[in-house]
C-alpha cells in the first residue's frame, strides 16, 4: 500500500485526530494492513508487545484466562486503538487479544514508533496524548464496572 | 366507586402471564378484575401491592392498548419484588396509578440509553418511537452486567431491523460475540449527530450521570437529555414527601425529568 493511502486511513481514525499530516506520515511508515479471520489470536498474555492495532472494521476482544474460565474484559471496535504495553517496559502483553469477528486492522510496529518518539519528542508527545486518552477511557470504564451498578437492590 | 379508587385505593388485577426475562427478572401481564386504572403513558409507574406484604413502585413496561394487558417488568431485589416476580397466572395484585411524568417523544433523532432493568420503563417509548410515520432516526443502546441480564432481546432485535440497536455487557465469557464495556462507550456508535438529537436515559443513577455527561461531551445540550429517577416512592401522589429530591417530588415532578434540571441537585452529596 502506498504511504499516502496509509496516511489517509490513519487520518480517518478518531483516536489519532490530534496528529498532524507529518506525524501521520511518520506513523504510516511503521504501519501495514491486515485482515484477520474470526478467532485469530493477535496477542497472548506475557508475549512480546511490540505492536499495537487500529481496528478499522470488526470486533476485537481483550481476555483474561483462568483455570476455570476465560473472561472477556473489554472489546474494541471500529476506530479503537488496541494495545499500550508496547510503550512501557518490559513490553509484554497484559491480556490475550483475539478477533471475535473478521477484522480489518492497521498493524503498527511499536518498536519502530518508540524509536520515532525518542528521535522526535514533539511526535512522541502527540502519540502519548492519543494513548493517554485511550487509557483514561478504559480506566474509567473499568472503575464504573467495578461499581457493579446492575446488581443489588432494596425493595 | 369514588375518585380515590385507582389513586388511593388499589384496583385488583389478575395476572394472566408471567414471563421470565432473566434469572432474577420477570414480566407480569395483568388485566383488571373489574374496573382498571386510567391508561398510563410511556414513562409512568404504578404502585403494585400484595395484600399483607406491602407496596412498591414499578414502571409500566407495556401499555394496555388495543386489547393488550398492562405489563410490568420486575427485578427480584427484596422480599416484596421477589414475591411479585413469582406470581402465577390467576394470582391477584393491587394496582394504584398511573403516576408521574412521561417520556418526551419528539419527531427528531432520538438516542435511547438503557442500563439493566432500565430497559423496562423505556420499552413503551421505544415502541412509540419505532413508527413508520415518524421522520427522525432512532438509536437504542443497552448495557447489562452479563448477557443473561439483557432484557427484551427479541423485541429489540426486531427494532434493530429498522433502527440502530447496540448492546454491551460488563464482562462475558468468550462465547459472547458483541461488545464488552460500559454503555457510554456505545455513544460513539450512534449513526447520526448527537448535537441535534435528544436522549432518553434510564438505569442506575451513576450510569445515568455518566451517560448524560458523555452525551454533553459529544455536543448534546443538557436540556435535550431526559432521565428517569427514583427515590422512595410511597403515596405516588406528592403527599408524603418520601420521594423528595431537592425541590422535586419525583412521583409528581418525575420520574422522567430533564437532566439540566436535576444535574445540580444530584451533585449534592448526601453526607
Amino acid at each position: 500500500m502506498r504511504s499516502r493511502d496509509m496516511v489517509e486511513l490513519l487520518r480517518e481514525q478518531e483516536q489519532l485526530a490530534t496528529l498532524d499530516d507529518e506525524q501521520l506520515a511518520t506513523l504510516a511508515g511503521c504501519a501495514r494492513l491486515a485482515v484477520c479471520k474470526a478467532g485469530t489470536v493477535l496477542a497472548q498474555e506475557g508475549g512480546p508487545a511490540d505492536t499495537f492495532y487500529v481496528v478499522r472494521t470488526g470486533l476485537v476482544a481483550v481476555e483474561a484466562h483462568g483455570p476455570a474460565r476465560d473472561v472477556t474484559v473489554d472489546t474494541a471496535a471500529s476506530g479503537d486503538l488496541v494495545g499500550w504495553s508496547w510503550i512501557f517496559p518490559p513490553h509484554r502483553w497484559l491480556f490475550d487479544v483475539r478477533c471475535v469477528r473478521e477484522c480489518r486492522l492497521i498493524v503498527v510496529d511499536g518498536a519502530c514508533i518508540r524509536d520515532k518518539c525518542e528521535a522526535d519528542n514533539a511526535f512522541g508527545y502527540r502519540v502519548m496524548t492519543c494513548f493517554s486518552s485511550v487509557v483514561v477511557s478504559r480506566l474509567t470504564s473499568a472503575r464504573v464496572r467495578l461499581l457493579d451498578l446492575y446488581g443489588g437492590g432494596t425493595s | 366507586m369514588t375518585e380515590a379508587h385507582g389513586h388511593i385505593v388499589p384496583f385488583p388485577y389478575v395476572v394472566t402471564r408471567n414471563v421470565a426475562e432473566a434469572p432474577d427478572t420477570a414480566t407480569l401481564s395483568m388485566v383488571p378484575v373489574d374496573r382498571g386504572i386510567d391508561a398510563p403513558v410511556p414513562g409512568q409507574f404504578t404502585m403494585l401491592s400484595l395484600f399483607g406484604m406491602g407496596e412498591v413502585p414499578i414502571s409500566v413496561s407495556g401499555l394496555p392498548l388495543d386489547d393488550e394487558p398492562l405489563r410490568h417488568t420486575i427485578r427480584s431485589a427484596g422480599a416484596l419484588t421477589t414475591a411479585l416476580a413469582r406470581l402465577d397466572e390467576g394470582d391477584v395484585v393491587g394496582v394504584r396509578g398511573p403516576f408521574g411524568t412521561a417520556w418526551p417523544l419528539p419527531d427528531g433523532d432520538v438516542v435511547v440509553v438503557a442500563g439493566g432493568i432500565g430497559v423496562a420503563p423505556l420499552l413503551p417509548a421505544i415502541r412509540s418511537l419505532d413508527r413508520a410515520d415518524r421522520p427522525g432516526r432512532l438509536s437504542v443502546l443497552v448495557g447489562a452486567r452479563r448477557p443473561s441480564g439483557l432484557l427484551a432481546r427479541d423485541e429489540l432485535a426486531e427494532v434493530g431491523r429498522r433502527h440502530h440497536v447496540a448492546h454491551t455487557v460488563d464482562s462475558a465469557d468468550p462465547s459472547w460475540a458483541d461488545e464488552v464495556g460500559v454503555v457510554t462507550e456505545l455513544l460513539r456508535r450512534v449513526p447520526f449527530p448527537l448535537q441535534t438529537a435528544s436522549a432518553l436515559v434510564c438505569g442506575p443513577e451513576v450510569m445515568m450521570r455518566f451517560t448524560a455527561r458523555g452525551l454533553e461531551e459529544q455536543g448534546m445540550p443538557a436540556d435535550a437529555v431526559h432521565v428517569s429517577l427514583e427515590r422512595n416512592m410511597h403515596c405516588g401522589r406528592g403527599a408524603c414527601g418520601h420521594c423528595q429530591l431537592g425541590p422535586f417530588l419525583l412521583c409528581t415532578d418525575g420520574p422522567v425529568v430533564r437532566w439540566s434540571s436535576v444535574d445540580p441537585v444530584l451533585a449534592v452529596r448526601n453526607r
